[in-house]
């Protein structure tokens, strides 16, 4: 059984709460005490049924205006897998939580309501989807229940939608009908529209295979931390620390530590009383090397054979997270990884107006702007780009006046 | 390429380590919250995997409301003895012998609101800048959308509406002095996982997780072990009964449930069918709809 984690962007007319709502009720995953707490709400549908929106609205403030305003993790299984929901509210005043939320997903669902097919925040949440680099896409038309469980207004938002993927370059799409509300192809197979032969989305999540196993050529271990006993026994043991972010280590395996460049070859692995013979993507180690080079917090090593870039200018994609805005006089911190350096945004080369995705000049950067820019920093960092390797792809920028996360960037060149 | 079988507990293992090392490599004064309850008991198993061979680089810290279960301090000490890691003891006892805090009144009475005094004390003298919590979120709708590095105010206060975004593995760890962060490494583990995890690791866990036979009262519809610490009355009849407890806090506010499992096995499959959740064992989040929103923003773990 391994984790699939997925994003639900939608704004509260989606349905995109009952969704989730319906998918945690349908597979058992509201125990008695919570659904006891649901039925004594006063919130009900129309019909008198329980509201399982209510099931998602974590924070009072959100409970009383009835909308999501933060990021909210739900969790859920089936015996095929373990699921983790990032669940973010969908309107463009909380771009950024969506950007939150997308950034840890390896699949995204988008809502389309059937009865108004595409629109601009079917396009802003594509955008984040694509943005963030999720391979996966499902898009639910919902609602069916509301068009009579027409195939024809189905198929006609498939074709919209298709258009629309091309642009943004999403390949793996998938399309399923459903009605949130009343559970049409969410769980079960719907009754109602015998013409749709796919899954449920369920099924179709437990099913998907979402890469889990990363199979990068690019190895890459930022070092956390350098574990030193310094006792009478293990007084020369010097083990470095760290979460394979992409690829495979392997013993004897030619590696380089970054950013000093010095090159050695790796002694042995370990994890906790085991020795391993290989270390992969998202297994938390310790890398004994055979030379002895000056390693700390914020160095990665590397494999020889394919090393990552290295540069002081990045061009990145910028979405900024902080009611201040963006001022690119000032120095902010860059944190990549376990890596902290002082950066400045040397220049901002392009807005992108995430409802219609024109791109345009800008002075300003404020909350919840998406663009391009450049970003100077003052050690280099050693980085893949973010298309290439997500996780050695991306950083957050820190202002170090309030220490607020303010800005995330995924990089996308080397500036030569 | 060699293939490597890397399931879920294996994940949400790698990415509690990689949340502890992080918290090693961005503090000075980090500490570990241990409550002898499984959720913690679960963290130091993680964090001897994240730095073994090497010492911890934190203690473990443990709020003494004094109103504990017997079997709890008998766990920890000889925990702390196998491991040979520092244990420093926050007194909620001493806070109310100081006068820093009232004893509550009361048939509900309950030394759990009290304990968020005496951790903001132990933070406070000991200086420490990031303290290392085993709350996970499926547990309640309020931890539902905490985030992993959660940063807390002077006054311990945690504001919901100023967190911080917490993208892809980066943990931002910056802060003011005075403030400390809350740091949840098992945040995304449900109930059922901590136990599957500790059925894989044969993790040993405190008695009181499995059946045994207790005199107990009915209290508020639940059953609460009948101890010193709870304020009883006439009305108040007490009963043996076959019971265990699914969290491990203060005597005065945990309730037991009717419970034949003496395995693990048993438990995972007790758990699986459960219709009650675990947070429902606590008498403490039943006050209000936001009762634990509300704990929390004022420092409570």
């Amino acid at each position: 059984m391994n984790i699939l984690k997925f994003f639900t962007a939608g704004s509260v007319d989606d349905g995109k709460s009952t969704l989730i709502g319906r998918l945690l009720y349908d597979t058992d995953s509201i125990l008695a005490d919570q659904l006891e707490a649901l039925q004594s709400s006063n919130r009900k549908n129309d019909d008198g049924t329980i509201d399982l929106a209510i099931l998602t609205d974590g924070l009072r403030a959100e409970r009383e205006q009835g909308i999501t305003i933060d990021v909210a993790y739900k969790y859920f299984q089936t015996e095929k897998r373990k699921f983790i929901i990032a669940d973010t509210p969908g309107h463009i005043q909380y771009t950024r939580n969506m950007v939150t939320g997308a950034s840890t997903a390896n699949l995204a669902i988008i809502l389309i309501d059937a009865r108004n097919s595409v629109v601009e925040q079917t396009i802003r949440h594509s955008y984040i989807v694509s943005l963030l680099g999720i391979k996966h896409v499902v898009v639910c038309i919902n609602k069916m229940d509301m068009v009579d469980y027409s195939e024809t207004v189905y198929n006609s938002i498939i074709e919209k939608y298709k258009v629309l993927a091309q642009q943004l370059k999403l390949e793996d799409v998938t399309y399923i009908p459903v009605s949130a509300l009343k559970g049409d192809n969410v769980v079960q197979n719907s009754g109602n529209m015998e013409w749709y032969e796919g899954e449920s989305l369920l099924h179709f999540l437990e099913q998907v295979d979402t890469d889990h196993l990363d199979r990068s050529q690019l190895a890459r271990m930022p070092v956390q931390w350098v574990v030193r006993p310094q006792t009478d026994e293990l007084h020369d043991y010097r083990g470095y620390a760290g979460r394979v972010l992409s690829g495979t280590f392997n013993l004897n395996d030619k590696v380089n530590v970054l950013p000093s460049g010095a090159s050695s070859t790796i002694e042995k692995i370990e994890f906790f009383d085991e020795e391993l013979d290989a270390a992969h993507a998202g297994e938390s180690v310790i890398i004994h090397l055979k030379d002895d080079v000056d390693i700390s917090r914020g160095d990665t090593i590397v494999n020889a054979s394919a090393l990552p870039q290295e540069s002081k200018l990045i061009e990145a994609d910028l979405c900024w997270m902080d009611a201040r805005a963006l001022d690119t006089s000032i120095m902010y911190n860059i944190q990549h990884n376990s890596k902290v350096t002082k950066c400045k945004i040397s220049e901002i080369l392009h807005k992108v107006d995430i409802n219609t995705l024109e791109k345009h000049a800008a002075e300003e950067f404020k909350l919840n702007d998406i663009g391009r820019v450049i970003v100077k920093t003052a050690d280099a960092l050693a980085f893949d780009l973010y298309d290439d390797n997500r996780a050695n792809g991306s950083a957050i920028l820190v202002d170090s006046r309030t220490n607020l996360t303010v800005g995330a960037l995924m990089f996308r060149a080397a500036v030569e | 390429m060699s293939t490597y079988n890397f399931d879920y507990l294996d994940e949400l293992e790698a990415e509690a380590i990689h949340i502890l090392r992080e918290v090693a490599g961005q503090f000075e004064k980090p500490a570990l919250l241990f409550s002898g309850g499984k959720d913690s008991i679960t963290l130091v198993r993680l964090a001897e995997k994240a730095f073994r061979p090497g010492k911890f680089p934190f203690p473990l810290v443990h709020i003494d409301t004094g109103h504990n279960f017997e079997e709890t301090i008998t766990y920890r000490d000889k925990m702390v003895e196998r491991i040979g890691e520092k244990l420093i003891i926050g007194s909620v006892q001493e806070s109310i012998d100081q006068g820093k805090v009232v004893e509550q009144t009361g048939k509900n009475a309950s030394r759990n609101a009290l304990q968020t005094v005496t951790l903001l004390d132990t933070i406070a003298k000991h200086q420490f800048d990031a303290c290392i919590g085993g709350a996970r979120r499926d547990e309640e709708k309020a931890r539902a959308k905490e985030r992993i590095f959660s940063v807390r105010d002077e006054f311990g206060q945690w504001d919901p509406k100023r967190q911080r975004p917490e993208l892809w593995n980066i943990y931002n760890g910056k802060i003011h002095k005075g403030e400390n962060i809350r740091v949840f490494p098992i945040s995304n583990w449900t109930e059922l996982d901590v136990w599957n995890y500790i059925r894989r690791e044969k993790i040993e866990l405190p008695s009181i997780y499995f059946s045994h036979e207790r005199d107990v009262i009915t209290r508020n519809g639940q059953l609460m072990a009948a101890s010193p610490f709870l304020n009883m009355d006439d009305e108040d009849v007490v009963f043996r009964k076959q019971v265990r407890f699914r969290t491990v806090g203060d005597m005065s506010c945990t309730a037991a449930v009717e419970s034949e499992a003496t395995l693990i096995d048993d438990i995972i499959a007790e758990i699986s069918a459960s219709k009650i959740s675990e947070r429902g064992a606590r008498l403490d989040d039943k006050v209000s709809e936001a009762a634990m929103e509300d704990r929390k923003k004022g420092g409570y773990f």
